[in-house]
């Protein structure tokens, strides 16, 4: 089972790969990947450059071109492929059909991941795009409970990843439009969620409120600590209830179900955050080597050990972690 | 340009069903989409019940499209869709790229929903020799997005071998997930969700902190708080947009058909309001802006 982290930068990506990655994705400085936020992510130069350092450690280079191709833009999304391919990475991992069809035509050797962004969910969904594109990895939504990942997992022609820690996600990703909905910037559209240029925090008399394109997403009372308006985070009110309506700020945490996703024979399990520190992709990295290593050793005796708990909850949001839609209470 | 009645992304019960298509039968829209495409767990109305009213429906002089679910997760979905692909006797609508697969598998042509992830040509033409023979955009998707990608269908010489349809009117189906948020706001899980959104016909209002109305909770869906409205856009469609879908919101959208119709030339105006219609997506703004309301 891979450990795959992800890297905003070089120092992370080297931070990822000296705490136990085996693979390290990371993204190019543009809109065609679903973290295009400023100051983060590869130039070309920094892209070979970690694709050497990756490789002379026996590590793999994933590169995200995972939004979708304007019409007017694009040869952006082909040269970012060209860019990737051309610079040593091992895999693409692409969403849109118009991408896939690129990468497949034009560097058929270079593996072809399906990114969470395309939503496959289904056994359908994978023929569709496996059929097409010969894939090497399917990387799963966080919409599907333990059981439909098992059940997925026995007739997929396709390995599978899954996000076993960090932000959670509880939209079917790549058709979740409630970003553009408020600020007209949609991870398929502009490459980001909740972009932080529409976000504002202002101390009021009622307290701290965070505001996303001006609508209040969530005020918070003195001894609150504010966190990011992630619009689906937001507290809301239904019929004069006022709560997270749609869900706490909380991060995904699967260090418990690692047998479960072990004997489901998951090709990899992947950690989200390519916009998280050096010292954050470390602490993660770390907790998730040794957690694997012990499973893989013996799954029979494998239990969650209190430090890393401890370690990932510290680094989650609002310090609190789930298991999110892999269990039913939550769903 | 034609009208279309989308499918109910409600969870009506079957009577409420039967009442409102047979209004809609007598309805100036051209096409009718219908079938659950939400959640697996609404099963008041049957397979055979969905049938029984297309056919009403077709011998009323409608064309019929059965719709499908937009998130499918386990196999008994995809079994179960199994039989509205095969149905024998609609065209369907895939809203899901699985459902483009099974249909492509037995040559059937098909509608491809609003919720795939189709944002340029390419997507288009891969789609087109799979059997798609109408495509209604995303709900994102601004007018001059789709101008420059028709542009580039045209220069493939592909842009006459499809419709194309937007969805014109209604809440927008804006998200997906495997929590159901209707249950969660009685505070139920889904397994024990009691399938209470039929008690809610038009969904649950999410208001900011501020009372702004900003989303609409529909079961695992979250939808737009504000009622989407391209009545006034008309106009500028003709080049472009074969077909207008209105989603249903109750039986006065039906009458919203006529509207729509009596302002194609921009010569009887809609009425819109702030804080509650929007027509910011078309006009490449944010889904919720509305230009040119009061």
């Amino acid at each position: 089972m891979e450990l795959l982290c992800p890297a905003g930068n070089l120092p992370a990506l080297k931070s990822a790969v000296e705490h136990g990655a085996d693979a390290v994705y990371v993204g190019l400085k543009d809109d065609t990947n679903a973290r295009h936020f400023a100051g983060l992510n590869f130039t070309d130069k920094k892209l070979a450059e970690a694709a050497r350092y990756l490789h002379q450690h026996r590590r793999k280079l994933h590169v995200a071109i995972n939004t979708f191709a304007h019409p007017d833009g694009i040869n952006r999304w082909q040269s970012a492929i060209d860019v990737a391919a051309q610079n040593g990475a091992d895999a693409l991992i692409l969403a849109d059909i118009a991408t896939l069809e690129y990468a497949a035509k034009h560097y058929p050797q270079v593996e072809r991941h399906l990114s969470v962004q395309a939503s496959a969910t289904n056994l359908q969904a994978i023929h569709f795009y496996h059929r097409h594109f010969q894939l090497s990895r399917v990387v799963l939504p966080r919409v599907l409970s333990m059981h439909q990942v098992k059940q997925l997992a026995r007739e997929t022609p396709v390995p599978l990843e899954v996000f076993a820690f960090g932000s959670l996600c509880i939209m079917a990703e790549g058709r979740c439009y409630l970003s553009s909905w408020l600020t007209g910037e949609s991870p398929n559209s502009a490459g980001a969620c909740s972009p932080a240029k529409f976000v504002r925090w202002q101390q009021t008399p009622k307290g701290m409120e965070s505001r996303l394109n001006e609508v209040l997403i969530d005020r918070y009372a003195p001894d609150e600590s504010a966190g990011y308006p992630t619009l689906c985070k937001g507290r809301y009110e239904v019929d004069n209830q006022l709560y997270h309506v749609l869900e706490e700020p909380t991060s995904l945490n699967t260090l418990s179900l690692l047998p479960e996703l072990l004997r489901a024979n998951i090709a990899s399990v992947k950690i989200e955050g390519r916009q998280r520190s050096p010292a954050y992709v470390a602490q993660v990295a770390k907790v998730w080597r040794q957690a694997i290593d012990r499973c893989m050793a013996s799954p029979e005796q494998y239990a969650v050990q209190e430090p890393w708990m401890q370690a990932l909850g510290e680094l989650s949001e609002g310090s609190q972690t789930t298991l999110g839609a892999y269990h039913r209470d939550w769903q | 340009m034609k009208y279309a009645i989308g499918p109910v992304l409600w969870y009506w019960p079957t009577a409420t069903l039967e009442t409102f298509y047979q209004r809609a039968a007598e309805s100036s829209a051209e096409i009718i989409y219908l079938g659950e495409a939400v959640c697996s767990k609404r099963r008041a109305t049957s397979f055979h019940q969905w049938m029984d009213i297309a056919r009403m429906l077709a011998l009323q002089g409608k064309q019929v499209v059965l719709s499908t679910l937009a998130l499918l997760q386990s196999p008994s979905e995809v079994k179960e869709l199994r039989r509205y692909v095969e149905n024998g006797e609609f065209l369907l609508e895939a809203n899901d790229i699985g459902t483009v697969n099974m249909a492509a598998e037995r040559k059937l042509p098909f509608v491809a929903g609003p919720t795939l992830n189709v944002y340029n040509a390419q997507t288009l033409q891969l789609l087109l020799k799979e059997g798609m023979t109408r495509w209604c955009i995303p709900v994102e998707m601004s007018r001059d997005w789709l101008i420059q990608l028709l542009q580039q269908c045209d220069a493939a010489g592909v842009r006459e071998q499809f419709e194309v349809e937007v969805l014109g009117y209604g809440h927008l189906p804006l998200a997906l997930s495997a929590r159901c948020f209707t249950a969660r706001a009685e505070n139920r899980g889904k397994d024990d969700c009691q399938t209470c959104c039929i008690n809610y016909p038009t969904g649950r209002r999410v208001l900011s902190q501020e009372g702004q109305q900003v989303f609409v909770l529909n079961g695992i869906q979250t939808m737009s708080g504000y009622c989407y409205n391209l009545g006034n856009d008309l106009s500028g469609m003709h080049n472009w947009i074969d077909i207008v879908r209105l989603s249903p919101q109750g039986e006065s959208t039906l009458a919203e058909v006529d509207r729509f119709r009596a302002n194609e030339g921009g010569q009887a105006p809609l009425m819109m309001a702030r804080g509650s219609d929007c027509n910011g997506y078309w006009r490449r703004l944010a889904g919720m802006a509305l230009e040119g309301g009061r």
